[in-house]
């Protein structure tokens, strides 16, 4: 896939906001992969973690939304921890996540879950199939 | 000082090296077959010989007089030759009388899969020896007197370091560059990496603490021109060229080059910048004083102008000038001649891209310099404006062994970091990217400075060679690849900064001829062993310092000028030099004069007397390599301990 980079690419308000929301200067990142390797669910992202932070290093956010793994993460911070240049992944993760939320965009209409569903489904699961982008 | 022994018996003594020999060839064996051998008086073993406990048998040996002399049966004798030689003499037989069997290198490494075999090989081998040993001399060293003066050719960082400190500990020296001033390529830097400090700063002082030292003779624009002689007593022609100007009368006050109509580009500059055709390096040089660049010159081209002559008010300019040759006489010479950059014309895919805002990193030093051509303000080389997206490209030309050099020029991450966070200090909202194969920063903060690079000035880093480069109106497209995201990467580039590889700078190869000294396939000077004698070289007397042995930083080219003059002072601290006496020598009965000695001999050792036809050996200048001997038709030419009827009776003993 071909990117062509420039100043604005890479200040561009997704990558800003990011930074601001999860104070974390993920430019830090030397990508050693230490996060990734110790990830509990890596194995079960489209990108792993580590890949989550040079996409925002070269300004491709878009990319990374597109994704599942900021939704499989499970804030275990794992991985901030083990980071030896204390880039907080976890909160980074979770500021994309809320970079998606604050568009409060439904991904399903609550008129199509059944009442039988309804019913079952504990409500916080409800609530992520309005608002999260799974796949 | 040998009494009742008999001068062709020898004692044998068998070295274990721990398993080293042991575990191959069969020591107790080898003991049996040598015992009786005809000379042999005893044959001992021993775990390590080197050791002090087999060092004291080996001196008891010495000591007995039995016999007249030893064989060791060790390791190469580069290694312990010395260690045993030494301990003989203290011992008081004639170190001479000592020989090294060579069975660790020659037999045991190399034949550990056949054991049987390496032991009779290991026999074979002690047997020959002890056959020369027999009919060793004892022979005495010869001595040399030593020159108490040094040359240090090139006058860079490296040099005048060295200079500085051999000439403070009471040595005359010679600091000799090709370029009318000293300081050398560090007098160009901008600022240094990973302190920030201004480059011109910090070497001005020690360029006028060189000036002023008056155990110093500068000797600028000047080339090594012959070098003849030996270690202690080196005679050097030296050429001092024409400068065109009468420096005795020049003050440096630069009305010449004020006046002076012809610019050219500046070699100092990188061309970024012009210069007068009548010139001063840069306006700290030492010593400061103009030369006639005779190529650009109005008046050596066209017969007219003399603009110069009507400016100097000291009538210091003289077209009549001519290149003069100096003899010196030097005890030691040190070279610190430097490097270049490898040429960025050489990177074929790179080359539809190149335009004036293609530059190498040299040329950026000087774009960052505050005495540079733009007072240190980055600014486009082709239309002045300032480049706001800047890539930097590491490795271009190094670590390619395919098309270009296989070394990694080691500075080149370090420089392209501190150019990276210069131009973000210049231009704040610039952006630069560096593509980079790995980060290289093994140094005393060097590390600390590249993540700040990284984190604080947001360098984006990326990790890929860049393919290719082409223009787009002004712009300068780099085609690359981030292999960490495993994107191709395109950069739409106002300016780029190539790290060109380091190549020793030119001249090197025949300055290396005339020093006799090597150089590896990459063109830089040899050391003599490249851990523990990293600043000689083989040919004795002459030292190594700087970027001319191999790519090094600052840091490491003034402990390196440090280590070289260590040895200098070490080397002239003694009255008189030993050489070893295992010299050639002509037996005048044989020789016929026929001189194909003297054309074998590369130390220019052998001389042939014409009108009596005899070739005559200088054992001051031989080095014992055996050359003339060979090439001897009438087996005239013999060497102390080496007699042709010497390797006669090895060869019987083992076939």
């Amino acid at each position: 896939m071909n990117v062509t980079l420039s100043s604005s690419e890479l200040k561009k308000e997704g990558i800003e906001k990011t930074a601001q929301l999860s104070g974390a200067n993920f430019f830090s990142c030397y990508q050693c992969g230490k996060c990734t390797a110790g990830c509990p669910a890596s194995e079960f992202m489209d990108i792993p973690p580590h890949e989550v932070i040079r996409l925002l290093q070269i300004g491709q956010i878009e990319e990374i939304l597109e994704k599942n793994s900021i939704w499989i993460c499970a804030s275990c911070i794992t991985c901030a921890v083990r980071c030896p240049k204390g880039v907080d992944l976890a909160k980074i993760m979770e500021a994309l996540r809320q970079i998606v939320l604050r568009k409060n965009v439904n991904y399903v209409h609550p008129s199509s879950v059944s009442k039988e569903e309804l019913r079952t489904l504990p409500q916080i699961a409800l609530i992520a199939n309005f608002r999260k982008l799974t796949g | 000082m040998i009494k009742s022994a008999r001068l062709n018996s020898v004692g044998v003594f068998v070295c274990h090296c721990g398993i080293n020999i042991a575990s191959t060839v069969d020591i107790e064996e080898v003991k049996r077959q040598l015992a009786g051998y005809p000379g042999v008086e005893f044959v001992k073993d021993y775990q390590y010989m080197c050791s002090e406990p087999g060092q004291l048998l080996f001196k008891e040996a010495c000591r007995s007089e039995t016999v007249g002399g030893v064989v060791v049966a060790s390791c190469s004798p580069r290694l312990h030759e010395t260690t045993f030689r030494r301990a003989a003499a203290e011992a008081g037989m004639n170190p001479y009388r000592v020989e090294i069997a060579n069975i660790r290198e020659q037999c045991s490494w190399v034949h550990h899969d056949e054991k049987e075999k390496a032991t009779i090989k290991a026999v074979d081998i002690i047997k020959s020896v002890i056959e020369r040993s027999k009919r060793n001399e004892s022979l005495s060293s010869v001595s040399i007197k030593t020159v108490k003066k040094v040359l240090v050719v090139g006058a860079g960082i490296s040099g005048m370091q060295a200079a500085l400190n051999i000439a403070n500990s009471g040595i005359e020296t010679y600091l000799l560059d090709r370029e009318p001033s000293i300081g050398g390529r560090m007098a160009q830097l901008s600022e240094t990496f990973p302190t920030l400090d201004c480059s011109q700063c910090i070497l001005t002082p020690r360029m006028v603490e060189v000036g002023q030292n008056k155990r110093i003779t500068l000797m600028t624009y000047s080339e090594v021109e012959e070098v003849s002689g030996y270690v202690g007593n080196f005679k050097v022609k030296v050429r001092r060229k024409a400068a065109y100007v009468d420096w005795d009368k020049c003050t440096g006050c630069g009305l010449c080059s004020e006046k002076c109509p012809k610019k050219v580009p500046s070699e100092f500059d990188r061309s970024l910048g012009r210069r007068k055709a009548i010139y001063s390096q840069f306006p700290q040089a030492v010593p400061n004083k103009t030369v006639i660049d005779r190529e650009s010159c109005l008046y050596f081209k066209t017969g007219k102008c003399r603009l110069c002559v009507e400016a100097c008010p000291l009538g210091a300019i003289d077209f009549e000038q001519e290149d003069r040759i100096e003899e010196i006489e030097v005890g030691a010479i040190v070279v610190a001649t430097g490097y270049d950059l490898y040429e960025k014309e050489k990177i074929e895919e790179y080359r539809i891209g190149y335009c004036e805002d293609v530059i190498d990193g040299l040329a950026f030093e000087r774009l960052l310099s505050s005495s540079g051509p733009t007072q240190g303000r980055v600014l486009r080389p082709s239309d002045g404006t300032v480049p706001k997206e800047v890539v930097f490209i590491q490795c271009v030309g190094s670590r390619d062994p395919d098309h270009h050099l296989p070394y990694c020029s080691r500075i080149c991450c370090m420089y392209t970091a501190k150019h990276a966070m210069l131009y973000k200090h210049r231009v704040p909202d610039g952006q630069p990217y560096v593509f980079y194969m790995d980060i290289r920063s093994g140094g005393k903060n060097y590390e600390e400075f590249v993540q700040r690079t990284i984190e604080e000035e947001r360098v984006l880093y990326i990790r890929g060679r860049v393919a290719r480069l082409y223009r787009d109106g002004k712009k300068v497209v780099v085609v690359g690849a981030d292999t960490i995201s495993g994107k191709k990467i395109e950069i739409r580039a106002d300016m780029v900064v190539l790290a060109m590889a380091m190549r020793p700078s030119g001249g090197i190869g025949e300055l290396s001829k005339k020093l006799k000294i090597q150089v590896d396939q990459n063109g830089f000077l040899s050391e003599a062993h490249p851990k523990l004698r990293p600043v000689e070289t083989l040919t004795r007397g002459v030292f190594l310092a700087g970027c001319a042995q191999a790519p090094k930083d600052i840091t490491d080219t003034v402990s390196q000028a440090g280590a070289a003059a260590s040895m200098v002072l070490e080397l002239l601290s003694n009255e008189e030099l030993t050489h070893s006496p295992t010299t050639a020598w002509v037996d005048e009965e044989l020789c016929a004069g026929c001189g194909q000695c003297v054309a074998q001999c590369a130390y220019g050792a052998i001389e042939l007397d014409t009108r009596r036809k005899k070739a005559h050996v200088n054992d001051i200048l031989c080095q014992g390599c055996g050359a003339c001997v060979a090439a001897c038709p009438s087996a005239a030419v013999n060497q102390r301990n080496f007699s042709i009827s010497q390797y006669y009776s090895m060869i019987e003993s083992i076939v």
